[in-house]
This record gives C-alpha cells, sequence and structure tokens, in this order.
C-alpha cells in the first residue's frame, strides 16, 4: 500500500527545494557546541538525538537557541559536506534562519500544522523553501 | 518585505556576491520579522571575533565573504578576540591558536572592519548618539545602548552585524520600532542598591524572570553610574533575552505586570552564583573595565602586593588613556 502524504503550508525563509529522510528533534538545537561541524554528530549532552547524525537528512525541530555563532556552524556543516538538506522550524529565529541563508539551505517554518507532532524520524519530507510547504509520506502508518 | 530599487540591484548579485549574501541575510531576517523595509544604520559591532568561539567554520566563512570584496560602508567594530592581540606570547597563548586569531583580523582588517576588540563598544569613539538606529551584536552593549544611551538596536548576532556592516542597513522591527520600546512590565524595587555588586544582582534577576520582555524599572537611581549600569546590563544579558529596559517617570505607568523585587531576593541570587572554594586568580573586566574601574583598581593597588594573580581585562582604547593617566603602572 502506498504511504499517505500530508501537506503542510507554511511560510518560507530560504528558498530552495530539498527531498529526504528526516530526523526530528522536540527539543530546540543550539548548533553552537550542539552539533559537531566537521561530522554533523549531535554532540549536545543530554540532548535527545545525542550521536545521531543530521548530515543529509531534513532536520525538523522547534527552533535554534544559544550563541548566534551558531550560524557558522550551519555554514561549516555545508562546506564539510555533512549539512542537513533542508531544516523545518516551529518558529524560525536569526541563528538559523542566518546559518541556512549562508549554507543555502532551504528552510520553513510557520506551518498550519504541527510539525513536531506529525513527522517523525524516518519519514521522507520534501521542503520546498520556494513555496513555504513540507509534503510528508509516513514512514509508519498508525493503526487506528 | 519592500526593498528599493538599489536594495532589490543588490539581492539580485549585481554589486558582488558578497554583498549579495549580506542583503539576502538582511532580507530573510526582515521576512521572518515582518520587517515593512530597510532602515539605516550609523555603526555595526560585530560579534563572533575569537577562534575559540567560531573555529574553522567561522574562519571558512570570514575568509570566504572577505575574500568575495566584502567592505564595511559605516563605522564596524568588533567584540574581543580570543588573545591579547599584542601580548599573546607573555600570556602563553600556544602559537597554532595565536595563528589562527592573525587570520580572523586579517580577514576583518581586509573588510575594513576597525580592530576596537571590545564589549564596551560605547567607550571610545564607537559611542552611539540618541535615537541613532545602528546593529550591535554584543548583549550587554545593546541593553546598554538602548536602555542608557537611548539609541536603536536589536540583538544582532555576528553573521547579522557582519551583514549591516556591509550594506549600512538592518530590516526595521524590534528596537528599531516606537511601539516595541514601550515598557510591557513593571519592576518594582523595594529596596536600595546600595554597591555595584547589587546592580549585578538585580540584572541577573530580571533576566531571568522576564524573558524578552521590556521591563520598567521603579526605584532604579536616575544618578547610578555608568559603571553600575553596565553591570546592571550585562547581567540581565547574560541571563536572558531583554534587549532595553526602561527608566521610571518615562510615560504613564498604565497597566502593566507588575512584579516586585526586595533586598531576600537580591541576596538569594548572590548566593545562587557564589562559592566558597578557594581561588588563586581573580579576574575583573566582563564586560570590559571603564577608566574610572581602573583607576578605582590603581588606588587600591597602588604600594601593595597582591598575593593572588590579578588580571583586568579591557579594550586597547581605555588601556591607552589608563596608561597616560599612569593607573597601568599603579596596578
Amino acid at each position: 500500500m502506498r504511504s499517505p502524504e500530508l501537506i503542510m503550508n507554511g511560510r518560507k525563509i530560504v528558498g530552495g527545494q530539498a527531498f529526504g529522510k528526516a530526523v526530528v528533534s522536540k527539543q530546540s538545537m543550539s548548533f553552537f557546541g550542539g552539533i559537531d561541524p566537521r561530522t554533523g554528530i549531535v554532540i549536545e549532552h543530554n540532548h535527545e538525538l545525542r550521536g545521531q547524525s543530521i548530515a543529509g537528512k531534513v532536520f525538523v525541530f522547534p527552533r535554534g537557541k544559544g550563541s548566534t555563532v551558531g550560524s557558522y556552524v550551519i555554514y561549516g556543516l555545508r562546506k564539510y559536506g555533512v549539512a542537513p538538506i533542508g531544516m523545518v522550524n516551529v518558529e524560525s529565529e536569526p541563528i538559523i534562519i542566518g546559518g541556512c541563508v549562508l549554507a543555502g539551505i532551504p528552510l520553513v517554518d510557520r506551518l498550519d500544522k504541527d510539525p513536531i507532532g506529525i513527522i517523525e524520524t524516518g519519514d521522507w519530507v520534501e521542503v520546498n523553501g520556494d513555496a513555504g510547504r513540507v509534503l510528508v509520506r509516513k514512514q509508519h502508518v498508525r493503526s487506528r | 518585505m519592500y526593498l528599493t530599487k538599489s536594495e532589490e540591484r543588490i539581492l539580485d548579485g549585481e554589486e558582488g556576491q558578497a554583498r549579495q549574501l549580506a542583503m539576502k541575510l538582511l532580507a530573510a531576517i526582515g521576512d521572518a520579522y515582518q520587517a515593512p523595509r530597510m532602515i539605516k544604520v550609523r555603526s555595526a559591532q560585530i560579534s563572533g571575533v575569537s577562534y575559540k568561539t567560531i573555529g574553522e567554520p567561522g574562519l571558512d566563512f570570514l575568509k570566504e565573504i572577505s575574500s568575495g570584496g566584502a567592505v564595511a560602508t559605516i563605522r564596524a567594530m568588533l567584540n574581543p578576540a580570543g588573545m591579547d592581540l599584542a601580548r599573546w606570547k607573555e600570556l602563553r597563548v600556544p602559537r597554532e591558536f595565536a595563528e589562527k586569531q592573525f587570520e580572523i583580523m586579517q580577514c576583518f582588517k581586509s573588510m575594513k572592519v576597525e580592530p576596537t576588540c571590545t564589549c564596551i563598544p560605547y567607550h571610545g569613539k564607537g559611542a552611539p548618539l540618541k535615537a541613532e538606529h545602528i546593529a550591535w551584536a554584543e548583549s550587554s552593549a545593546v541593553v546598554f545602548a538602548n536602555s542608557v544611551l537611548g539609541a536603536r538596536t536589536n540583538r544582532e548576532g555576528g553573521p547579522t552585524a557582519l551583514a549591516s556592516s556591509i550594506l549600512g542597513l538592518s530590516p526595521l522591527y524590534g528596537m528599531h520600532v516606537e511601539e516595541e520600546r514601550r515598557p510591557t512590565h513593571l519592576v518594582n524595587l523595594e529596596c536600595k542598591l546600595n554597591t555595584d555588586l547589587d546592580y549585578s544582582l538585580l540584572g541577573y534577576w530580571m533576566g531571568r524572570s522576564l524573558a524578552s520582555s521590556v521591563p520598567k524599572i521603579k526605584g532604579l537611581p536616575k544618578a547610578s553610574s555608568h559603571d553600575r549600569l553596565k553591570a546592571l546590563c550585562a547581567s540581565m544579558a547574560a541571563s536572558g533575552s531583554i534587549s532595553m529596559f526602561v527608566w521610571d517617570g518615562n510615560g504613564q505607568n498604565e497597566q502593566m505586570e507588575t512584579v516586585s523585587i526586595n533586598k531576600d531576593q537580591l541576596s538569594e541570587i548572590d548566593r545562587l552564583l557564589s562559592s566558597n572554594e578557594d581561588f588563586q586568580h581573580v579576574a575583573l573586566g566582563c564586560p570590559h573595565l571603564s577608566l574610572d574601574e581602573l583607576k578605582l583598581i590603581a588606588n587600591l593597588a597602588s604600594g601593595r602586593k597582591t598575593t593572588k594573580k590579578l588580571w583586568c581585562f579591557t579594550s586597547r582604547y581605555v588601556r591607552d588613556a589608563a596608561q597616560q593617566q599612569g593607573y597601568v603602572a599603579m596596578i
């Protein structure tokens, strides 16, 4: 059976399109000190994604936090070839916006549905940063 | 957001890649915060200077944008670097670190950014005028500029302040907008602030209790020295995300959420931040020491010998002034 698709509409922040597997965090993310720019692996202590990589994934998380140096970390991830291919936020703030602009990563926020509740790690997600749209293809169909 | 014809040209890359990237960055932030347009800013103060914080990714970015021909078009200043740029050897900074730090300084130099390297850019030539729009990144200086000097700046980050220095622009939102500068909370000060430390404790408590608000402080002495206000602003910025506070007496005390603070609460913060451990080293100057503070330290230290190592941090600008006054020799 074909997985159901779900469309969420929101705000385009940084243009471009990406399609890939999602990695989802319920916690906010500090890229500075939270992610190793050489590997794309989450290194923040006590973070739910600690040890996991966001490289080549669509990274879904509520919002950025911490130092504005985080923007340079996102740029670094791109430079070393381990950046996420797209990002989805509940609400974007300047650290993430800045990083996605510098690295050319499509970014969408303020969706009409809660991306953290709906998207699960492993789902296929298409981020359209030009239209402000996110399309989700669920990996696991939840039984009712 | 609305962009003028010349701003559109920059966004389209007609003035080169570096200016295009700077405009993309500011326009994206402006869109996110529903800024109607850009405004001109008179100065920018850029954070993310130390190699210890920005590391290789930051250095790579600075190399890319500076070699792409980016140049500051307004007064552009820097936050402190990761070491004393003149006396790093004496302070035993590893050579590899120093070399990276000098590469960073070279990038900024080629972009015509002044190596002020201070978190108190309002001491010196960089002081803004009242109502002047600026784009500063050092959070303690942001609170000071907005609240004490009456200038207008958001809490910028390293990349946005750099972009503003290149374009001389910032998106019109937040602290640049008159309505956003109106107080949202009333802080009722129920005790006297007797020492410098009391100002720090009040600031810390406010930052922690009042996330991203514009608090009005009832009972803050108008005659508070700039150094005490610096301490207030710095701890407020460090413990939370406040960009400005308002003095009592400006406008009506209309219906606002009111919080009170008394001596006991200040003492509680003091206990929370203090430790009984023995120490080997005293470091003063975060934020950087002013000339008055160096004078005080000089008078206390003169003719005495310290039993612990004492480090005083300030900008090259203030240090030179202190040297002329003889304070450096006294310490």
